[in-house]
């Protein structure tokens, strides 16, 4: 006999709380202010405009390490994201207590426009992801998804081998 | 990045640095100060705050937080250059976290601007944390808007 697909709520439910519990692990998203959105696997960070994120206050633009500690986050989270689907998709919620994360071993970002005084938004693709290490690329714009205004490429050694 | 430190009195141009560190808010959020400041390198610190932990378990600091202070740091190395730009702009800096920074301590970076060109600036930097080895190294490109000759400020 089929076993009925569980409910709908139930999913999603178990969905969001992981990734709250991933995203509150990190005190460094809420220095940020950022935040997460989530349709089915795929994660869009958020980085609400605050002046504190100013690096230019002539022109104003976001400070480019507000761009990188944001593209830097947006990725460990994704990655981490992708490692816990499987588990969590079996039903299983992230332990209580420590949560390992990847660690970032290199962060290469490229400017490619000015970060407007405006939210910005970023998407990262775990492009190789082994035993030991990982690789992500992740992007980031704001008024025009085509146009990003920086990206970056991280290499990650995954919790289990460190 | 913007604003030049257009000036040959090394005093002034301390002065004139930690004022523009001071002036950047995302510089300010992170509470980072200038250490020192040369003809193309300076030094920045960041002290250790539990707002910046990437790792509570660890208590390990960021590595954005860590990118940060490394970007300012190059920048302001960049600005402090003889050739006294105008202003400057990252257009790629790449870093590579050696280890974790041990909890608790001050991160200081140190960068030197070690070729200017005329458009773009190339500069190499480092973070310790008063190990004897450093925590992160970084390479990296600016732009610059070369001074303007004979158009007074």
């Amino acid at each position: 006999m089929r076993v009925p697909p569980e409910p709908v709520q139930v999913v999603k439910g178990r969905r969001d709380a992981a990734l709250a519990r991933l995203v509150e692990t990190v005190p460094f998203v809420t220095f940020l202010g950022m935040g997460f959105e989530r349709r089915g696997d795929e994660l869009t960070a958020i980085l609400p405009f605050r002046d504190e994120l100013i690096g230019n206050p002539v022109l104003p633009a976001l400070h480019g390490g507000a761009t990188a500690a944001f593209l830097e986050t947006a990725a460990i989270v994704a990655l981490a994201w992708s490692q816990m689907w499987d588990a969590m998709e079996a039903g299983a919620l992230p332990a209580e207590g420590r949560l390992a994360l990847p660690k970032t071993i290199t962060f290469s970002v490229d400017y490619l426009r000015t970060g407007l005084p405006r939210d910005a938004y970023a998407r990262a693709r775990v492009a190789r992801s082994g035993r030991r290490f990982a690789s992500v690329h992740v992007e980031a714009w704001q008024d025009i998804r085509t146009k990003p205004f920086a990206q970056a490429t991280g290499h990650f050694l995954m919790p289990s081998a460190a | 990045m913007v604003r030049a430190m257009q000036s040959d009195n090394p005093q002034d141009r301390e002065r004139i640095a930690r004022a523009f560190v001071a002036a950047l808010p995302f510089a300010r959020a992170l509470n980072l100060s200038l250490e020192s400041i040369g003809e193309g390198s300076a030094a920045l610190s960041m002290p250790w705050s539990d707002r910046l932990v990437g790792d509570p378990a660890t208590g390990v600091i960021h590595g954005g937080a860590v990118f940060a202070l490394l970007d300012t740091c190059a920048g302001t190395a960049v600005l402090s250059h003889p050739s006294r730009p105008r202003s400057t702009a990252t257009l790629d800096l790449r870093i590579d976290y050696m280890r974790a920074a041990v909890p608790g301590r001050r991160i200081v970076a140190r960068a030197e601007c070690f070729h200017m060109a005329r458009s773009v600036a190339f500069v190499r930097a480092t973070a310790e944390d008063g190990e004897s080895r450093p925590l992160a190294t970084a390479a990296g490109t600016f732009a610059v808007e070369a001074a303007r000759r004979g158009v007074p400020e």
